[in-house]
């Protein structure tokens, strides 16, 4: 029987104490004085591979942008590789650790500057598409739920098994699309969390 | 499929719509979440700048000029995974409101006075032991819209990592005999009273320092894997 201990909302007023910097600035008068630990800029100087922005908006059962929303990305970098096995061979790009965390704006908007992942193994050993695991908080969600970024401009999304055990008609609200003309690239990625269009949401 | 952390732990949570807060009714996915097995993806961990935490982060009387008024506590415990395995080394965040309920977040309407000595915001890194502390304030009761004469119950916003992106968990830590229980959504939307009761620290008067502070113990058990081994196969 499980003991864990329940989940709860994050409630409207996290931004001061998670995410008291980055693009959505709760912080006008830099009251919170408080640095972040993780933030919206994951490129580091070291870190190798294709530089990209991704940017969204969050909306509500009524489209109605989602303002106190946290969304946290968790990432391979651009070699397909997790900063996850700990004592592992320093590597070139070691100080980029692929965890970002952007809080939502007015606007419901929330992005992140980071690399293009790699191709991470999958089920029976098959490669993976290249994605991003995307977990969301926010008022009136009492726990968080999951999703995927696919990219748009990626032939292997055909063959990956996650997106293959999405309904076919489902599948494009998981695909973030590349902006033309943008340098660096930069992928739109919006979250509909109920209603027409709604967003694929992973049971894991 | 075998999931090497098992899904059933997870019926301690609350529903994604629970129509008594009311702001779940539009903010809950409205279709069946999709199963997927467990890959590298969710079976790996959020890696974060341990240089971020500093040694004073986890003190929120000592961040200002002078002492937020109100009662001084200590909260204490240990971060375990449900095989009552210590989970070292991971990061614990808490924010909250002043002792008069008032977060200092530019949104909040309350009109109770802010202090200007309390931010409420800390976090630390659990020892080999899992084990963490934070000395603060308690922080005060403080109305809502969801209803009536809806007050939140006195907590402290925990968000806490684990060895996985699965393991992450946000939840909010309660104080022992509150008499707003009986009539908060949030606390309520997790309907086994055990699990709710998970939620709720004790009052620790072993660590009580005298003359001091109060303190309160309070243990977060997060997802853990199944013993069995791994075949990697299975998928
Ligand atoms: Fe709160």
């Amino acid at each position: 029987m499980s003991e864990i201990t329940p989940s709860q909302t994050v409630g409207p007023f996290f931004a001061y104490g998670l995410s008291p910097k980055g693009r959505a600035q709760w912080d006008p008068n830099g009251s919170y004085s408080w640095k972040e630990t993780v933030g919206d800029n994951l490129i580091t100087p070291d870190a190798a591979g294709q530089k990209i922005r991704i940017e969204g908006r969050i909306t509500d059962g009524d489209g109605v942008q989602i303002s106190d929303a946290m969304i946290e990305i968790w990432q391979a970098d651009s070699q397909g590789r997790y900063l996850h096995a700990r004592g592992e061979a320093p590597r070139p790009n070691a100080k980029f650790t692929g965890f970002g965390r952007s809080a939502t704006d007015k606007e419901g908007i929330f992005s992140f500057d980071t690399i293009k992942p790699g191709v991470v193994p999958g089920p029976n050993g098959k490669p993976q598409a290249p994605h991003i695991v995307f977990c969301i908080f926010s008022r009136g969600m009492l726990r968080q739920v999951y999703t995927r970024l696919y990219f748009s401009d990626e032939a292997t999304n055909a063959t990956d098994a996650i997106l293959n055990l999405v309904p076919a008609g489902r599948r494009g609200t998981l695909i973030a699309h590349k902006e033309a003309g943008t340098e660096p690239p930069r992928y739109r990625f919006d979250i509909r969390v109920q209603g027409d269009n709604e967003t694929v949401f992973f049971d894991i | 499929m075998s999931l090497i952390y098992p899904k059933e732990s997870l019926s301690a949570y609350p529903a994604h719509l629970s129509p008594g807060y009311r702001s779940t009714a539009k903010r809950s996915p409205s279709k069946p979440l999709i199963i997927v097995p467990h890959t590298l993806s969710e079976l790996t961990g959020p890696a974060f700048g341990h240089d971020a935490v500093q040694e004073g982060d986890a003190d929120l009387t000592k961040q200002h000029k002078g002492e937020p008024l109100g009662e001084r506590i200590i909260v204490h415990g240990q971060v375990l995974d449900e095989d009552k395995r210590p989970v070292p080394d991971t990061l614990v965040e808490i924010w909250q409101a002043n002792a008069c309920g008032r977060y200092v977040h530019i949104v909040d309407q309350h009109p109770a006075p802010l202090d200007p000595n309390f931010t409420g915001a800390g976090r630390t890194i659990t020892d080999k032991n899992g084990y963490y502390k934070f000395i603060t304030v308690k922080p005060g009761a403080y109305p809502w819209g969801n209803h009536r004469n809806a007050w939140r119950p006195n907590h402290i916003h925990f968000s806490v990592f684990g060895e996985s992106f699965l393991t992450r968990l946000v939840t909010q830590m309660y104080f022992p005999g509150d008499y707003l229980f009986p009539y908060d959504p949030i606390f309520n939307s997790v309907t086994d009273e055990k699990a709710r009761a998970r939620m709720v620290s004790t009052f620790d008067l072993e660590n009580t320092i005298p003359d001091w502070a109060l303190c309160f113990r309070w243990d977060i058990v997060l997802r853990g894997r199944e013993q069995t081994p791994l075949d990697n196969d299975e998928h």
